[in-house]
């Protein structure tokens, strides 16, 4: 299993995100749009840090106590005719879903969005087995048109802006009209109404299980999971084992949570829950229900200090407001979890080895920690990741071990501090012009590509306050 | 009131002259300073690149240079706020928990201890010009000082005060980010000096002079003549 999406280096990806002015403007415009949207939702519903605690403490609850309610859910949903698949592996949840297809001989499969089923690349099994897979949300629709992999976890196609998704139209649909969003989505909704009638079998993600009932819950703004959970007789929804809550109490909170840090909305269009098949006396619901739970590695993270990262509800208010996102986009993570929440997720689920740079691509700077609405301490756990590279994996670059001995002698010994700081200035000497360093040697070279670096000072402070203070000392002593 | 004062090893290294209006500041406001010479980093570099252990050794050492310490005050958000971090990262450790818990609830960002310590609002001194003021993301979320310097800054005589476009986005310093990841970093610091032309101020103001110097390293190299300060510069100047 991988969750990558290209084979560029790190370095690369970077730079095309970096030079993709599209994307850029895209990216920008939309997070100004999420960030003032979640700012006015949270405003408005007052007291949102006793919210964030109580999703925080809902979220906790869940999962300490998750196998207990993984088994609720999964007598509740076989009460009412579903069939529940733990599947500890990518591999194990393909190879099911594979086998309810054959079993079907279903041509074509119509998928509503769900980042589970990009994580263990459901799509390329789907087609391995001769089925026609068909995305149904508008955005993961336009990616799949284009062969693109989503840069987003709740609005997949943000890097693309309306004119060149009327290209794709045009030039894989044969759309003829403009690139007024209306018009782009009136198009989308014939084009897949087509196909919703013509499925076989339906593929939702989830948002949250309710444990107590068994039911399915779908946060959507275009309806489009309805469609999938109504038309065909053979429905299968695939969820991250930790999507679960174990009430509609708390679903209730968490969807407020969810609508508002996402989209800045106060509840989405559609909030849709199903519960199981069509039993004996009910009137609607599939013939078939499938429920396969994913584990793939998120069982290892349980109780670990990376645990936090399990209460994630993807509404990913920590992408919008990062501002290394911003910059490089969603591809550069070479993840199909991008952002904050990709780099700390990603390492977790599938090693350190794909994803070194990922848990070094923060400032640290905290913007997802103080918007995220379940409280996750993203940028601690960006900081534990690198611990663990360096002190278990001995992953670090050895000259980076070796200046950070050197950091560690120096600094834990005033007198090594104090000559240290003394020869800052001499050692830079050469490189120095009006007081400024426009081109640097060893690490200074990389920061000196674009932009100045001022020289030391000539006098350090504590010399200066030392002379200061000669005619009338006080306690501190002499080095 | 006896203040301990702690430089930062980069305001020690290459903004002397923060420190002095640090100090003078203090006594302007009746504090006595004095400068344990133990001193030395707070041990951020290495805790945020990931070396517990190397980080550790500085940690202590601070702790050290200011067990006797009263008050321990900084011109910097993210270098008190690290110290602010120590009782999180010594919880396990019997011997060392308790220092770690006096140093923090002792120890104060310049414009936090002035105005909440102290209990000013207007310190009373002029400047005259067009100031934006760039809130550092480890003074605003780590140690969680967001008016407290905007409060000091509206007080000033002549100043005329800019919003800053944005201004809680970070200017991509980041540590040693800028120099693993300097093509992200710079591109920060450009977006960064863009919003600061927006103002059309003439000065850069913030508390943290790691992100003054990436950002004031960006105008400079892009030729613009806006100047950066020190919040203390300010917060010191007298006509
Ligand atoms: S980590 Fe927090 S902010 Fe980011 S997507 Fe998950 S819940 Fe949302």
């Amino acid at each position: 299993m991988t969750l990558k999406i290209s084979d560029l280096s790190y370095e690369e990806r970077v730079q095309e995100g970096i030079e993709n002015d599209f994307m850029r403007q895209a990216v920008a415009s939309a997070q100004g749009r999420f960030r003032s949207g979640r700012e006015t939702r949270a405003e408005e519903i007052g007291n949102w840090e006793d919210w964030r605690a109580l999703g925080e403490e809902i979220r906790r609850h869940t999962l300490n106590n998750l196998d207990y309610y993984l088994e609720q859910l999964s007598d509740e949903v076989s009460k009412r005719g579903g069939h529940v698949f733990f599947a500890e592996k990518a591999e194990d949840a393909n190879a099911y879903i594979q086998d309810i297809v054959k079993k079907k001989k279903a041509k074509k499969v119509v998928k509503s969005k769900s980042m589970v089923t990009e994580e263990i690349g459901l799509n390329q099994a789907l087609e391995e087995v001769g089925a026609d897979v068909v995305e149904s949300d508008l955005g993961e629709w336009i990616l799949q048109l284009d062969d693109d992999p989503p840069s987003h976890i709740v609005t997949p196609a943000l890097h693309k802006n309306k004119e060149q998704i009327r290209e794709t139209f045009a030039k894989k649909r044969g759309y003829t009209k403009s690139e007024k969003p209306e018009e782009l989505a009136l198009f989308a909704r014939e084009q897949l109404r087509e196909e919703f009638l013509s499925c076989d079998i339906g593929i939702t993600g989830c948002n949250f299980a309710v444990a107590e009932s068994g039911a399915i819950t779908f946060v959507t703004n275009e309806g489009n999971a309805r469609m999938v959970t109504t038309i065909p007789d053979t429905q299968i929804t695939v969820m991250g084992m930790e999507r679960i809550v174990p009430t509609w109490e708390e679903l209730d909170i968490l969807v407020s949570l969810l609508t508002r840090a996402a989209v800045g909305q106060k509840i989405t269009s559609y909030v849709t829950a199903i519960t199981g098949t069509r039993l004996a006396g009910e009137t609607d619901g599939p013939e078939e229900f499938h429920l396969v739970i994913v584990d793939n590695g998120r069982s290892k993270i349980l109780g670990t200090e990376f645990q936090s990262t399990l209460h994630c509800i993807r509404c990913a208010a920590c992408i919008n407001v990062c501002p290394v996102y911003r910059h490089i986009g969603g591809h550069a993570y070479n993840s199909i979890y991008p952002g904050p929440i990709g780099a700390v997720l990603s390492p977790l689920l599938d090693g350190y080895e794909s994803h070194q740079e990922l848990p070094y691509a923060s400032t640290l700077c905290g913007a997802c920690t103080e918007v995220c609405p379940v409280k996750i301490p993203l940028h601690e756990l960006l900081i534990l990741h690198r611990k663990k590279m360096v002190e278990e994996e001995k992953m670090s670059p050895k000259l980076e071990q070796l200046a950070m001995k050197g950091y560690a002698k120096w600094a834990s010994n005033a007198a090594a501090y104090k000559m240290g700081a003394a020869l800052a200035r001499p050692a830079l000497k050469p490189w120095i012009r009006q007081e400024t360093i426009k081109k640097g040697p060893g690490p200074l070279k990389e920061w000196t590509v674009n932009r100045d670096f001022p020289a030391p000072a000539k006098e350090t402070f504590r010399a200066w306050f030392k002379k200061r203070n000669k005619e009338a000392p006080h306690h501190d002593e002499d080095l | 009131m006896k203040v301990s004062l702690f430089i930062t090893c980069m305001c020690d290294i290459f903004s002397p002259h923060v420190g002095k209006h640090t100090v003078e500041l203090l006594e302007r406001f009746g504090c006595e300073v004095d400068f344990p010479s133990q001193q030395t980093c707070c041990g951020q570099p290495a805790f945020n690149s990931g070396y517990l252990t190397e980080s550790k050794v500085a940690m202590k050492q601070m702790m050290r240079a200011f067990k006797d310490a009263e008050y321990v005050v900084g011109p910097s958000g993210s270098c008190v706020g690290m110290i602010r971090e120590y009782p999180k990262i010594f919880a396990h450790d019997p011997e060392w928990r308790e220092e770690a818990e006096k140093l923090a609830s002792k120890s104060y960002e310049i414009t936090q201890f002035l105005v909440n310590v102290l209990g000013v609002k207007d310190v009373g001194s002029t400047f005259e010009g067009k100031v934006t003021y760039h809130p550092s993301c480890h003074m605003t979320r780590i140690l969680g000082v967001k008016n407290e310097p905007i409060t000091l800054l509206k007080h000033i005589k002549g100043i005329e005060l800019k919003e800053l476009p944005i201004k809680e986005d970070c200017c991509g310093f980041g540590g040693t980010f800028a120099v693993k990841n300097s093509v992200i970093s710079s591109e920060m610091a450009s977006e960064k000096s863009e919003h600061v032309s927006e103002t059309e101020a003439e000065y850069l103001v913030g508390g943290d002079m790691a992100c003054l110097m990436n950002i004031g390293g960006r105008m400079q190299r892009e030729g613009k003549k806006v100047k950066t300060l020190h919040i203390t510069e300010i917060l010191n100047h007298r006509e």
